[in-house]
């Protein structure tokens, strides 16, 4: 184990991958630069020829990314903030997205586009979304949501091997975060989420960035409520590691999900789907969502604290629940 | 490939545009008998670009093409018999009856496909490009695409990377005159070929009724993308003899075009006028012309009726394209 903060294991695994298959390429919006410092060293490393700083046209070099890897590369496409998915949508959407089944498999896309998202920084109304079910919703794209140092390198390699299209949602606020990253060669498989704390009393699904508010939720409510949270972090937003989050649910009878996306295209939707189909006898409690309003983004501090999920808002959830029994 | 001697190599093009015109009126027969589970954009009128273009490329160059595609997957080798059983929808189709006539595909062939969204192949063929470059193997992308394109804005972002990076890029405007249901004139300003010079990249007119003038446009267009200087947009000034779709009558009102246009365009006929062309060279005499259009038809005839009696796929192979599934 090593203790990295995770811009650097994102930065680690793609020089890992570059490394490991020459056929592995990057694309995107100020590479070299690296705002983020994710990319960063890599155009030194690796050459103009493999790390290829783009023009601001996120429609062109989505679906680049898309031709490119028909043609049999390994594409990695920096979208910098997740917001600019949108202008990118019709290469994700349309194309990528739904070539495999439109061409009845003989196109396989291993292209991987990366972005930042989330608020917590002041970004404002267009740089602040986490838009994960804006893309789990095309159904034929992987949407990778980590929330900690070691699961982003280990899904981000993974999300590189992969020969499907992946989504890779990087915490803006969260790359300077220290983690645990373990050694060697750590792959993280998609569609698998894990426990962060064990917990009998209620589940919490905290997506990405909120996975930090609500562990420090459950400390409170461990210390101050004798209330015992199980955290689970799904680490993929699309597909759902369905069987996780039923089998705690089955084990606590009680759900709160935290979602730093909006209400509207929260995964509190299709989680609550999923327990009310599959695991309906074992709830004692309503499910309860903990999202973003239905707003874009407001700027000023305060107005931006009051709309994200925080860790009181996530403890008053939990207590909630635990006074509900039906 | 390019036959060396002149008249063989005169009599393929002939062929090449003889078996788009006799599979484009089965699909219009078909279309009419309510033989077809989805609309079909027939190409007929512009077959003198799908094979001029086509004429000059080999296996290893890839090509994206459009809804009116049919023209380009047959010119660029794709099978007459696969193509319609995939537009019949059926399970023997290059796609497994999963794409349709909008989206004829056929990898092994170099056809990425072809795009139901105007200008969507604009940046496939532009990332296809980018791999024929990072190969070395002096292989070009070819994007086919109307006028109606023009208007989208990748068009613009294209032309700026690709002149950027030199890419091997060979973008080719049919204009025929409509998007869609809107005539060009009112819809499209300026010179479409001209949108190209600002960037520094060639930008040629040619009339694309006549197939000699298009593959002599092309085969210059790929003496500089493949020596290294990088991208040609040509401008084929064509025209779409049917409607945008099939059927269109039974939903418009009004008409948007005249007649005496429609058979002006029928006066200049790419596939007739080629035939006369040979038939004045001596060639071919006109019975042999009509002895190859007779073979070809009832070749396409028999491709057809054959697809035609295929089984549909079976919902079970939908599972095959879910993500996950190998």
């Amino acid at each position: 184990m090593t203790r990295k903060r995770m811009i650097h294991a994102i930065n680690d695994a793609l020089a890992e991958e570059m490394e490991r298959d020459e056929r592995v390429i990057l694309i995107g919006e100020d590479v070299g630069a690296s705002i983020f410092g994710d990319t960063r060293g890599l155009l030194a490393r690796f050459g103009p020829r493999r790390v290829r700083d783009t023009p601001i046209s996120e429609a062109l070099i989505g679906g680049m990314a898309v031709g490119a890897a028909a043609a049999g590369y390994r594409v990695v496409c920096h979208l910098m903030y997740a917001n600019f998915v949108y202008t990118a949508f019709d290469a994700i959407a349309n194309q990528a997205a739904r070539l495999r089944l439109m061409t009845n498999g003989q196109i396989r896309l291993p292209v991987t586009f990366i972005a930042a998202g989330g608020g917590g920084r002041s970004n404002a109304g267009q740089h602040s979304d986490y838009p994960h079910t804006a893309v789990a919703g095309l159904g034929g794209i992987y949407v990778a949501t980590p929330a900690t140092a070691g699961d982003a390198k280990g899904l981000l390699k993974t999300s590189i091997r992969a020969d499907d299209p992946v989504f890779f949602l990087q915490p803006t606020s969260r790359g300077g975060e220290m983690g645990e990253v373990p050694d060697g060669d750590h792959t993280v498989p998609l569609g698998k989420g894990r426990v962060a704390r064990e917990g009998g009393d209620v589940t919490v699904v905290a997506v990405g960035a909120m996975l930090r508010p609500a562990l420090r939720a459950a400390e409170t409510l461990a210390q101050e409520d004798g209330i015992e949270v199980e955290v689970v972090d799904p680490r993929t937003a699309f597909p759902l590691d369905e069987t996780l989050i039923l089998r705690s649910v089955g084990k606590t009878g009680r759900l709160i999900v935290v979602d730093e996306a909006r209400r509207a295209g929260s995964l509190a939707g299709p989680i609550a789907a999923l327990v009310a189909e599959k695991g309906f006898a074992t709830l004692r409690a309503p499910i309860i969502p903990v999202t973003t309003r239905n707003l874009a983004i407001a700027y000023a501090p305060p107005l931006e604290k009051a709309m994200i999920p925080g860790p009181a808002d996530i403890a008053a959830a939990v207590r909630r629940s635990k006074e509900t029994t039906t | 490939m390019i036959p060396n001697d002149p008249a063989a190599r005169s009599i393929d093009l002939l062929r090449g545009m003889l078996t788009i015109r006799k599979a484009e009126e089965r699909l219009a027969r078909d279309f009419k008998a309510g033989a077809l589970p989805g609309p079909v954009h027939l190409y007929i009128g512009q077959e003198a670009v799908a094979v001029g273009v086509c004429a000059q490329l080999d296996a290893r160059d890839w090509i994206t093409s459009t809804h009116r595609g049919h023209g380009h997957f047959l010119a660029k080798g794709g099978d007459p018999r696969a193509m319609f059983a995939e537009v019949y929808g059926r399970s023997t189709g290059i796609c497994g009856g999963f794409g349709g006539s909008m989206h004829v595909a056929d990898v092994s062939k170099g056809i990425l496909g072809a795009n139901g969204i105007v200008g969507g192949g604009i940046a496939l063929a532009s990332g296809a490009a980018l791999a024929a470059q990072l190969d070395g193997a002096q292989r070009v992308g070819v994007c086919f695409f109307g006028d109606g394109a023009a208007a989208q804005g990748v068009l613009s972002e294209a032309l700026n990377l690709a002149a950027l990076w030199k890419l091997p890029l060979l973008l080719v405007c049919e204009n025929n005159g409509f998007s869609e249901f809107s005539p060009s004139s009112g819809v499209i300003a300026g010179s479409i070929a001209g949108r190209a010079e600002p960037f520094g990249v060639p930008g040629r007119q040619v009339d694309g009724n006549d197939v000699e003038a298009v593959a002599e446009a092309t085969a210059e267009a790929l003496e500089r993308a493949r020596g290294g200087a990088g991208a040609t947009l040509i401008e084929a000034a064509t025209y779409r003899i049917h409607g945008h779709v099939e059927g269109e009558h039974a939903f418009l009102k009004t008409q948007y075009r005249a007649d005496e246009e429609i058979e002006r365009w029928r006066g200049r006929d790419p596939v007739a006028r080629f035939a006369a062309t040979l038939v004045e060279r001596g060639t071919l005499d006109a019975a042999a012309v009509e002895a190859l259009a007779g073979e070809i038809e009832a070749a396409v005839e028999a491709a057809a009726d054959s697809a035609a009696e295929d089984p549909y796929p079976e919902p079970a192979e939908l599972d095959r394209h879910l993500l996950g599934a190998a």
